[in-house]
């Protein structure tokens, strides 16, 4: 197994993250793409740490990433609640309260 | 033959030094800054330019007289050298026997001391002193001297290529320091009165700046160390004359004479680019004129080789020096300005051939075998000269002519001089002829700024009761042209006669050469009709009743037809200068003090080369000149010459001749013309008009011996007087080789007359075709040329600088508007006016909308990385 | 002879394995940024997160690769679903869940992947070309639980702690912000 398959991977599942984070409109499916990236970084990690045969940190890194993409996961639906809450709606083309 | 001193191996020889002579640079330099001076804030000066010209002309004639004294110090010092005092320059060459046509093998013993002139082309900064090798210097009456200082040469390196140095500097020595003094000297009177002459001209400061720059270039020709620096400087001069003599080229005479003059002198470049070339690869590759000569004298140079050279030199000075048949410039040359000709071609550039020759002497000494036994061609040229010059004085109704033809002729008698081996009568004719012959020109000068014209039939006459001052120093300039004694002509004619041998011939001296008798005897006649023209000139201008004053109205004055009748050009501009025309009147003092001081000068120049034991007065007084200026010791890179004995019996009978000449001419003209009518000019139905034989004579003379016809192609040329021309110079081509054949005079002489006269034709012909064709083509652009000099005057230099005031003003103007108004003022506009803009431009990014926020973020963090990994 | 085999054989079915996982979790990865219907995307992007889970098994991190399944599967998924189901999404398909100009996202993703395609195969070498870095499995053992949990209890205590307080925060952070007032 060659390593730049892994990292080919990677890439290729880190784009796909990349488009759907900025493509779709829903604010839960945007939060699903960026899921699809931190797993897609997580692969990279593991494949180099095989590599270079200090897989033990690697796992552990990866390991933290689960956890904190858990927690990053809760608190935006959270945040995803209560804006539907005010607004009745989860599109983030309309969410523009930032405009200037 | 002449009897050749043996000398003994061994040097006698020193080197001088002095800061002086060492740095003579100075002087041409001063010139040349002096030209630029003036050519760039002349016309701003209260006295258009003549203030600085006239400065650095008198400084650098300080400058002269101080080296020349510096170099007369140097003489003195050497004459007490002993072998313990000074330290003598050492040579094994010895130089001894007769040296007529057969190679002298030279016998270096030791080649390290025997180096003779290498010259020292030193590559770092300072002077290059050369040591030279030289024989004892034994006296002619057998007595042995101290020492001889030689030369002063200092000199660098600008190029080195090859193997070949070519290296720029000076070189000091008695002769140099004479022509220094003569050129400057003259140069300053010039310059004076040039201020009164030429006042109030269209072109007043491009006269001066010419001036100065001629003088700049003839200092430069002079102080010249090698070959290559003399080419330079005899161009430059040729330029300068060119410029001068046309200076008043408005009108198509002038133009068309200083042309004539620069394309003849150009024909005679020709033989000297030829000629040094030879040199330069005759004498193994070496630009220096002490190593030419040095190898001339040696015999390391071939002597054909000499001879071809020799030649093709003689051909230069043949026309810069104005001799026979190359001279036809020099009458045309008088539409000039009166003080050019005086200073150009009366004393310093026509004097510059004499010079080369005089230079390169071992050269045309050993090529020419002037110390053998029979007659060279510079002698016959020379000679030549003498007689036609004079033949041709007699026939001009110019006064300036007249004087120009009997520049010819006198310089004839240098050329002559040096043909027969007396160098220094040469120089010493040289310096004296410079003085009366100046003042001479000078004086007609004078009277034609009364008169308005030239022309002594129709205008002048009695001019002795109007100016008397210029009468007088006239009158002294024409004795000592002359060559009565006591005055400067007699001394240096007399040795000039003596020197050519041809008195032994009567006498039966060991001095004979019967070759040489027939140059004497030229001579003799020359200084006969020299008399006897200026007699007539000194009757026809101020004697009798004045003709002139009936010319208010120039306008019709000028006859184009023939370049004999020759008027001066800017009266135009000065005629509110008179009150009236009618009555001439002497001329202001910038006028009359050259006059005087030259006449002066033309009294006791003389008396710088007493013959030896003259009159029993001591040695330290007699042969001054000589002592001072030849280069005795210098056998290196002067030839042994040997001078001949002063003879009584030859100064009285000369001047006997002289006299009697004057004796005729006073008669035909005081006393038979004069009884005509006071105001006649020639005696009606005289000799020349009765005669059959003396009118075609005169018809000759008065069509200059058709040359002006042949070179310039302009009117149709008899078949005979061609036939004549070619006839004449091939019988002199005939008895030169001739004679040159060792036989003397009675054998081989019909035989070479035949192929002498053939050869003499063609060579003729080609030059005059030569020269046709290049005044032919010339004519064409002769006066766009004189157009195009003058239009870069005006409109390039002088134009520059005006062009700098006005656009300094344009300058200021542009910055106000530019730069204050618009750049400053109008950044601070625009900065705010950016502000505005900016924001306006900003706020159409900022949607509120997060995923276009986020695509921009990717976008730019994909850009970067892919610069970063790419690129990087 | 027989080991060799063995090892070719391993080495082959590894290889094979990856590339059919892989392709399954890129058809189910587009399917997640494409599908109308979002309880669909959930679904797919739980086969992704498995595909993940059986590449950290091939490449040996089996306790990352359970613990995958676990959290990710087993917990995220929960929650996004229960999401969808909070925000009323309608059930079957829906129009606009996809922006109208997907151009500029397509253009950033291609360019981006263009960019980590070369910068992989920079380093790590196409698996075509001679000297391609290989991921050698088998010589290096697969790291056991036991090893993982020594490492996350001395070496790294602290980012485990940090990340318990983490977790912590972001529970309470959920909790205050979802609530009703």
């Amino acid at each position: 197994m060659y390593l730049s398959q892994f990292l080919v991977l990677s890439a290729v599942l880190f784009c796909i993250g990349v488009y759907g984070a900025l493509a779709r409109r829903n604010a839960v499916l945007v939060l699903m793409s960026i899921e699809l990236i931190l797993n897609s970084v997580n692969i990279n990690l593991i494949a180099f740490g095989a590599y270079n045969g200090a897989a033990i940190p690697a796992e552990v890194f990866a390991l933290f990433i689960i956890a904190v993409a858990a927690a990053e996961v809760g608190v935006g639906l959270a945040l995803v609640l209560t804006i539907y809450r005010n607004s009745k709606n989860i599109d983030v083309g309309e969410v523009d309260l930032l405009k200037g | 033959m002449h009897s050749l001193i043996a000398v003994e191996a061994g040097g006698s020889a020193v080197q001088a030094t002095g800061w002086f002579l060492e740095n003579v640079w100075v002087i041409p330099a001063i010139m040349a800054v002096s030209f630029l001076i003036i050519l760039g804030f002349g016309k701003r000066m209260p006295r258009g330019g003549s203030e600085i010209g006239i400065a650095a002309v008198g400084v650098c004639f300080l400058l002269s007289l101080l080296t020349a004294g510096q170099w007369v110090s140097e003489v003195n010092n050497a004459d007490n050298c002993t072998p313990e005092t000074c330290e003598y320059i050492k040579s094994d060459n010895a130089y001894g026997g007769d040296h007529a046509d057969d190679d002298h093998s030279d016998d270096h013993g030791d080649e390290e001391e025997a180096s003779g002139f290498p010259l020292d082309s030193n590559g770092t900064a300072g002077d290059g002193e050369f040591a030279a090798g030289f024989s004892a210097f034994v006296e002619d009456d057998g007595s042995s001297k101290g020492a001889s200082p030689v030369a002063v040469v200092s000199e660098r390196t600008w190029w080195s290529n090859g193997g070949i140095d070519f290296t720029v500097g000076t070189m000091v020595d008695g002769l140099t320091v004479t022509l220094l003094v003569v050129v400057t000297l003259v140069s300053m009177l010039v310059h004076v009165y040039s201020t009164d002459y030429v006042a109030g001209d269209r072109r007043y400061t491009h006269f001066f700046a010419f001036l100065s720059l001629f003088t700049a270039a003839m200092l430069f020709f002079v102080t010249s160390a090698n070959v290559l620096q003399m080419i330079v400087g005899w161009e430059l001069v040729g330029v300068c004359s060119f410029s001068l003599i046309g200076h008043w080229w408005e009108d198509q005479d002038n133009s068309d004479a200083a042309l004539k003059a620069f394309l003849t002198n150009r024909v005679g470049d020709m033989g000297l680019l030829i000629g040094m070339i030879i040199l330069f690869f005759a004498s193994g590759e070496k630009w220096g004129i002490i190593d030419i000569n040095q190898g001339a004298i040696d015999g390391s140079t071939s002597h054909t080789l000499l001879l071809i050279a020799a030649l093709c030199l003689l051909a230069a000075v043949m026309s810069k020096s104005g001799q026979f048949f190359l001279h036809t410039w020099l009458p045309d040359a008088m539409a000039g300005p009166t003080p050019v000709s005086a200073l150009i071609h009366a004393a310093t550039m026509v004097v510059a051939g004499v010079y080369l020759i005089a230079r390169l002497y071992g050269v045309f000494f050993h090529g020419l075998s002037i110390g053998g036994s029979s007659i060279n061609a510079l002698a016959i040229v020379g000679a030549i000269t003498t007689l036609v010059g004079a033949s041709l004085a007699f026939v001009q109704d110019d006064i300036k002519k007249v004087l120009a033809y009997s520049t010819i002729s006198q310089l004839g008698y240098m050329t002559l001089a040096l043909g027969v081996g007396a160098w220094t009568a040469a120089v010493f004719h040289l310096t004296t002829h410079a003085f009366f012959k100046a003042c001479l020109f000078l004086g007609a000068g004078s009277v034609s700024h009364a008169v308005h014209s030239f022309d002594m039939k129709k205008d002048m006459g009695g001019m002795r009761k109007f100016m008397p001052t210029t009468y007088k120093t006239f009158l002294i300039g024409s004795i000592a042209l002359a060559g009565l004694p006591p005055l400067a002509g007699f001394w240096s004619k007399d040795e000039i006669l003596a020197g050519t041998g041809g008195w032994g011939f009567f006498e039966g001296e060991s001095h004979a050469n019967g070759a040489y008798t027939v140059m004497l005897v030229m001579g003799m006649v020359t200084a006969a009709m020299t008399a006897a023209y200026m007699t007539r000139v000194m009757y026809l201008t101020f004697f009798g009743e004045f003709r002139g004053g009936h010319h208010d109205d120039h306008a019709d004055d000028h006859e184009h037809a023939h370049a004999d009748d020759h008027h001066d050009d800017h009266h135009d501009d000065h005629h509110d200068d008179h009150a009236h025309h009618g009555e001439p009147h002497e001329s202001g003092p910038r006028i009359l003090w050259p006059l005087r001081i030259l006449a002066f000068l033309a009294v006791v120049a003389g008396f710088m080369n007493l013959p030896k034991n003259f009159l029993g007065l001591p040695s330290n007084i007699t042969l001054r000149f000589e002592h001072f200026v030849e280069p005795k010791n210098a056998t290196g890179y002067f030839p042994l010459i040997s001078h001949a004995d002063p003879s009584w019996s030859l100064a009285i009978f000369s001047t006997l001749v002289v006299a009697s000449a004057v004796g005729v001419a006073y008669w035909y003209y005081f006393v038979k013309v004069n009884s005509q009518s006071p105001s006649a000019t020639e005696m009606v139905n005289g000799p020349t008009e009765r005669n059959g034989l003396l009118k075609a004579g005169h018809t000759m003379l008065k069509n200059r011996y058709y040359l002006d016809h042949i070179y310039d192609g302009g009117e149709p040329v008899g078949a005979a007087g061609a036939t004549a021309m070619g006839a004449i110079f091939g019988a002199a081509a005939g008895l030169t080789l001739g004679f040159s054949l060792d036989n003397g005079l009675n054998q081989a002489f019909v035989p070479s007359l035949i192929w002498g006269s053939v050869l003499g034709i063609t060579v003729f012909t080609i030059v005059a075709s030569a020269l046709r064709t290049g005044i032919g083509i010339a004519t064409f652009v002769k006066r766009p040329l004189a157009y195009a000099a003058n239009w870069v005057h005006e409109n390039v230099i002088d134009a520059t600088v005006d062009e700098v005031g006005e656009r300094s003003v344009q300058g200021a103007n542009a910055l106000y508007k530019y730069v204050d108004q618009g750049v400053i003022d109008g950044s601070v506009n625009a900065a705010g006016r950016g502000s505005q803009g900016a924001g306006g431009e900003l706020s159409r990014w900022s949607t509120g909308k997060v995923q276009q926020y986020a695509t921009v973020m990717f976008a730019g963090a994909t850009l970067l990385a892919g610069l970063l990994i790419i690129v990087i | 002879m027989i080991a060799l085999s063995t090892v070719l054989g391993a080495v082959v079915a590894q290889n094979v394995f990856f590339y059919l996982i892989a392709a399954v979790m890129v058809i189910a990865a587009l399917r997640v940024v494409t599908v109308s219907n979002m309880v669909h995307a959930a679904l797919y992007l739980v086969v992704v997160l498995a595909g993940v889970a059986a590449q950290f098994v091939l490449l040996g991190a089996e306790f990352v690769g359970v613990t995958q399944v676990l959290v990710y599967i087993g917990a995220v998924i929960v929650l996004f679903l229960f999401g969808i189901m909070l925000t009323r999404a309608k059930v079957g398909a829906e129009d606009n869940l996809t922006h109208d100009n997907i151009w500029p996202a397509v253009m950033t993703a291609i360019l981006l992947a263009l960019v980590m395609v070369y910068a992989v195969f920079d380093y790590a070498k196409a698996p075509w070309s001679d000297n391609a870095r290989e991921i050698d499995v088998l010589g290096n053992s697969p790291t056991t639980v036991e090893q993982v949990s020594d490492s996350i209890f001395s070496t790294y205590i602290v980012a485990f702690e940090a990340v318990s307080v983490l977790l912590l925060a972001a529970l309470i952070g959920a909790i205050v912000v979802a609530r009703k007032e």
